[in-house]
């Protein structure tokens, strides 16, 4: 799910290749993967790259540190086999010695001091990192089960699809997130762009990112929030500039008003779809679901659950538990009629 | 002070009490009331390990059921709201009603025969104790018949294991699961408190004669250390149940964000308790090894005060370690460099230990019979579950692991690796001490290896599925992402797991009528529960026993080298 062009195919070769040479397991793993990729060994974004590189190093001691176990071990245990020969014979007894145990707490100490210099210094360069004056800034919202990003300085209201702008190294454009939640606690994960930050209520927890290619990047909820946890999916596109500006002006507008479907637009403002949508440009203000202003402009329903299709939408309307059982979202009992019509103007929110 | 030791003057043929207990006459009512209404520490040990034996079972079957949904990606197998209900009783079962009381069990059993002793300092409170854990297991299971709902499983609890607030307040979690869970818990507390106390009172307070606390064997000495954590993390989450049980009943706000309360709160009082609650369960596990790999390596265990001093010391640094579990919670740079550095430092004792077992192992003429089959496949996957921590301590690495598949493969070569490995390995070892008879070799050898496999598949493959970026606790996964493949390794490993799991069960009752006479000591061991008939008698011994050194079974044996000799 890549745009195309050379330089994003490159770029991402070069990631691949990366990888190949660490870990050749988990790449032929990674590279059959053509549809959604979450490996956290496939970063595009500098938070998500820094913690690949320690993650190497890490993995490179501590892999360091398994091989000398098991060599000692396996030697041990093959040298050190009874045989039926000797096996009424005692061993000598050891008790210990000073000098051996002091060294092997010596050296472990050692290790540890150069494993934790590394990871302060990754701590305080990610969690620390000054907020450029170019930077977009985005309220993630979380809720159950669906994700709100408010651009406090467009003044748009998106839901479940963030778009962010790519940062390029001549024209840095990092995004920095504020999270918090409505209701329960969440997480936001997106590996490929930064590690997770959790989403919980009544406290607001600082993410950033800075993707430098232009792609889809998926995710989701990595922290239990009730019974749909598990389809309370992300998505991340991240666009070029000028696509960028193009999404903020459309998301900046007011919805649609088209006379042909004002029999659906009427279901939806007379039914209780507007206690928890907004649509802007109607009287529907409602906070509690997502903002419907530019439902068509989303590739997902049902925070990533389903392909937004004309008819995946209908069906959703009738019957959300069908599809994520235990939503939030009730079944409205609508007739035949009013679900073609609340459909068709649906389906006109661009 | 004895300058030998005696456990009876005489060889060790005559030191060894060849008094069996007496055959119970009576109906099997009485003999049914007997184990109800008995104060014998080895009954109550029994007891502990039989419960915990079947909660075993019933959350390994509950771990398929989630293995089978997730084979495919959109599996229906069950329905969301179960498989929420199915994790949250595997984790809480596993921890609370297996691990536990096996522990428990086994130190009951072995506490007091090791350091000479006719009984538990508190027998009384040992019964109530194990009661009350029982009666909290059997309460948190009524969940399953007692609410409403479909097929009557409506309000098992379905939090998780942690139960992170505020998905457990009245406004998220309404009936009655989550109070389930919260009373069960809080009541299993009490009696492992009540066990704890009684363990590290009969440790101080019960040793026979000669036996300093620097000449008791490292088992009970794990056991003082695992027991004075219970008492130092059971409180704090003892406090956090009734601060909730206050929050949806008598309308508090400790954890109610809703009106001001703190979500975090809670994370730190789970893990305040949740953090050490790992040692507890772990500190065993090496007392396990303590005992197996000296005796079937032949030698004595290297480097003893080094290893009292690495125990103590990992229970001391396991206190201030708990923020690790809340690295992506938003702490500061300085809280979370903090934490990085104190759970890196657990490494060091840890690594103390597994040094002193190789080395014990070094020069030894080992002898692989199942329990050291067990021990040695415990020390390789130890080294893997303690080095995946350090992963995990490294804060960044873990914002992007934490709470992924990557976490649950991390804890469970620890529960599963080390923990249960031991559990094996001590059955095997002391299974023969308990009843007189040894375990089939055949069906253990064939458990040894099934198990094995179907570890290595599972939770090897767990590694990979969440590097590659699958969360935990999510009930079904999308097609387009890459884990189908792996999750259904995964899932044959399960079964291979649950299979040799029944023949190990089956073996255990094989064994108790067909296996072989065991006689007081078949391990040629040298601690003092091997000096007394197989079973033990209800008093133990029959003369109290003394004692000059550590391995008072090797001065008997080898009276022209004793190690009473070198201290």
């Amino acid at each position: 799910m890549s745009y195309p062009g050379s330089d994003v195919t490159l770029a991402r070769l070069r990631a691949r290749l990366r990888w190949c040479a660490f870990m050749p397991l988990l790449c032929c793993l990674g590279c059959t993967a053509q549809k959604a990729n979450t490996s956290v060994f496939s970063s595009f974004s500098t938070p998500a790259h820094n913690i690949t590189r320690l993650g190497y190093f890490v993995l490179g001691v501590t892999g360091g540190i398994c091989f000398t176990m098991y060599a000692l071990l396996v030697y041990a245990i093959v040298r050190y086999r009874a045989c039926s020969s000797d096996v009424d014979v005692e061993p000598p007894q050891v008790f210990g010695s000073t000098e051996i145990e002091l060294s092997w707490t010596i050296i472990p100490v050692l290790i540890i001091i150069v494993l934790f210099l590394t990871t302060a210094g990754v701590i305080f360069g990610l969690q620390d990192a000054p907020k450029p004056s170019s930077a977009l800034e985005v309220v993630v919202v979380g809720h159950q089960f669906w994700w709100e990003y408010r651009y406090p300085q467009f003044g748009v209201v998106a839901a479940n699809e963030l778009h962010v702008p790519v940062s390029e190294t001549n024209r840095s454009r990092p995004t920095f997130m504020k999270l918090t939640s409505a209701d329960v606690n969440h997480s936001f994960w997106v590996p490929q762009l930064a590690g997770k930050t959790d989403v919980l209520p009544n406290r607001v927890n600082e993410l950033w990112l800075d993707p430098h290619v232009p792609g889809v990047y998926e995710g989701q909820c990595s922290l239990l929030c009730g019974v749909q946890h598990g389809k309370m999916l992300l998505v991340v596109h991240v666009d070029r500039p000028e696509d960028f500006d193009a999404w903020v002006r459309q998301q900046q507008q007011t919805a649609v008003q088209s006379e042909q479907v004002a029999a659906g637009r009427h279901v939806f403002e007379t039914e209780s779809c507007i206690n928890c949508h907004s649509i802007r440009g109607t009287i529907a203000n409602g906070r509690f679901g997502p903002d419907l202003t530019h439902l068509m402009s989303r590739k997902t329903l049902a925070s990533g659950a389903i392909e937004n299709t004309p008819e995946n939408l209908k069906r959703w309307v009738a019957h959300p538990d069908v599809f994520k059982p235990g939503v939030l979202m009730p079944s409205m009992q609508l007739s035949q009629e009013q679900l073609d019509e609340l459909t068709a103007y649906l389906t006109t929110l661009n | 002070m004895a300058d030998a030791s005696i456990p009876v003057p005489g060889n060790v043929g005559e030191a060894v009490d060849i008094t069996p207990p007496g055959e119970f006459k009576g109906t099997w009512l009485e003999y049914a009331h007997s184990w109800i209404v008995t104060v014998d520490h080895k009954r109550i040990g029994i007891l502990y390990i039989g419960l915990g034996l079947f909660f075993l079972v019933v959350a390994g079957i509950e771990a398929l059921l989630i293995r089978i949904q997730l084979i495919r990606p959109l599996s229906n197998f069950v329905s969301p709201d179960s498989y929420n209900r199915l994790f949250t009783l595997h984790g809480t079962t596993m921890v609370f009603l297996v691990g536990m009381p096996i522990l428990f069990g086994f130190g009951n059993y072995l506490i007091p025969l090791m350091i000479g002793a006719r009984d538990m300092a508190f027998p009384r409170l040992n019964a109530f104790s194990f009661w009350v854990s029982a009666f909290a297991g059997f309460l948190l299971y009524y969940s399953l018949v007692g609410g409403e709902g479909l097929a009557g499983a409506g309000s098992a609890p379905d939090v998780g294991w942690f139960a992170y607030a505020p998905l457990t307040e009245l406004a998220f979690s309404p009936g009655h699961s989550t109070d389930y869970w919260t009373l069960a818990v809080l009541l299993n507390g009490i009696g492992s408190i009540g066990t704890a106390v009684n363990i590290i009172t009969t440790t101080f307070c019960m040793r026979c004669k000669g036996m300093t606390l620097m000449r008791m064997p490292l088992l009970p000495w794990l056991y003082i250390t695992m027991s004075t954590l219970v008492l130092l993390a059971i409180s704090p989450l003892t406090a956090a149940q009734i601060m909730l049980l206050v929050d949806r009943y008598l309308g508090g706000h400790f954890f109610d964000t809703q009106a001001g309360g703190s979500a975090l709160l809670w994370f730190h009082f789970f893990w305040i308790f949740g953090h050490p609650e790992v040692y507890v369960l772990v500190l065993p596990a090496f007392a396990f090894a303590n005992e197996i790999v000296p005796t079937f390596s032949r030698k004595a265990i290297f480097g003893y005060a080094a290893m009292v001093v690495a125990s103590v010391g990992i229970a001391f640094i396991s206190l201030s370690v708990w923020a690790h579990h809340m690295f992506t919670v938003g702490m500061t740079s300085v809280s979370n460099t903090f934490f990085v550095l104190s759970t890196m430092m657990v490494s060091i004792p840890t690594g103390i230990k597994v040094f002193n077992w190789l080395a014990t192992m070094w020069g030894g003429r080992i002898r692989f019979t199942l329990p050291m089959l067990f021990t040695t496949a415990f020390l390789f996957q130890w080294v893997v579950a303690g080095l995946t921590g350090i992963i995990l301590a490294v804060a960044p690495f873990d914002w992007q692991v934490h709470f992924s598949y990557f976490l649950i493969s991390h804890f469970h070569y620890v529960l599963v690796g080390a923990i249960v490995f031991m559990i094996f390995a001590a059955f095997y070892y002391w299974y023969p001490k308990a009843t007189g008879r040894m375990l089939n070799e055949r069906l253990g050898r064939l458990h040894f290896w099934l198990m094995l496999i179907g570890f290595h598949l599972t939770f090897d493959f767990m590694f990979i599925v969440g590097l590659l970026g699958m969360p935990r606790q999510i009930y079904t996964y999308m097609p387009d992402r890459p884990w189908t493949t792996l999750n259904q390794i995964i899932s044959v490993g399960a079964f291979l797991q649950g299979l040799a799991i029944l023949i190990f069960v089956y073996n255990l009752f094989y064994s108790y009528s067909h296996g072989k006479k065991a006689g007081p000591d078949p391990w040629d061991a040298w601690t003092l529960e091997w000096a007394t008939s197989s079973p033990p008698a209800p008093y133990n011994f029959e003369t109290e026993p003394v004692v000059a050194s550590r391995r008072p079974l090797w001065d008997l044996k080898h009276p022209e080298d004793p190690d009473s000799a070198y201290e």
